[in-house]
């Protein structure tokens, strides 16, 4: 069985959902890798920014 | 207005060749396989892999396998999701795997992952589709 923590199954998460979205979501390569890496960004930034505001709240 | 729809449509036409939705139900049934078709190959590898192995770290995280009818509409919109995996689920029924384990954090993550990897494989062969039917330029 695998144990992955919390953030290494955003990781994960993050990785293949974002290169199925650059992929669909645009037509040339160049814009697929950027709209990927925007994606990936978005997805593990937001829940860093989450996570803290959960920390404050606690708080 | 109405010439250029005209035009559109026939631009459409002219594109897709002999059975228009193979490439959607191929996409569907194995990740990639519908841009196989359209020789997309770097795309259905990257597709291919992500897919899988987001349905795969799903089921070895002890996530659960959705059935039909149930009962639970959320268990019934599960089912749907999972079912976008094609003969994923399908042989992950037949092999016995995803009953879930409902006291452990981790596999509550892997039935979401297994649900969202069924969702990307249906965007996914939608995409293979509009590929197909040339609704997509090809780059």
């Amino acid at each position: 069985m695998l144990m992955l923590s919390h953030f290494s199954a955003v990781l994960l998460f993050a990785t293949f959902a974002s290169v199925v979205f650059g992929i669909t979501q645009r037509t040339n390569p160049k814009a697929m890798v950027r709209y990927g890496l925007y994606c990936w960004v978005m997805f593990v930034g937001i829940v860093i920014a989450a996570s803290w505001i959960m920390w404050l709240i606690r708080r | 207005m109405m010439a250029s729809k005209v035009q559109v449509s026939a631009k459409l036409e002219e594109k897709s060749p002999g059975l228009p939705y193979v490439a959607f139900v191929l996409g569907w049934l194995v990740p990639g396989l519908g841009h196989v078709l359209t020789r997309h190959w770097i795309r259905a590898v990257l597709l291919f892999v992500s897919i899988t192995t987001m349905f795969t770290l799903g089921i070895m995280m002890q996530g659960k396998l959705y059935q039909a009818n149930t009962g639970d509409v959320l268990e019934m919109l599960g089912f749907a999701g999972d079912l976008g995996c094609g003969l994923l689920y399908i042989l992950g029924r037949i092999m016995d795997l995803g009953h879930g384990a409902v006291q452990l954090a981790t596999a509550d993550y892997g039935t979401k992952f297994i649900v969202v990897a069924g969702l990307l494989n249906i965007i996914s062969a939608v995409d293979a589709h509009n590929l197909r039917i040339g609704r997509k330029p090809t780059c």
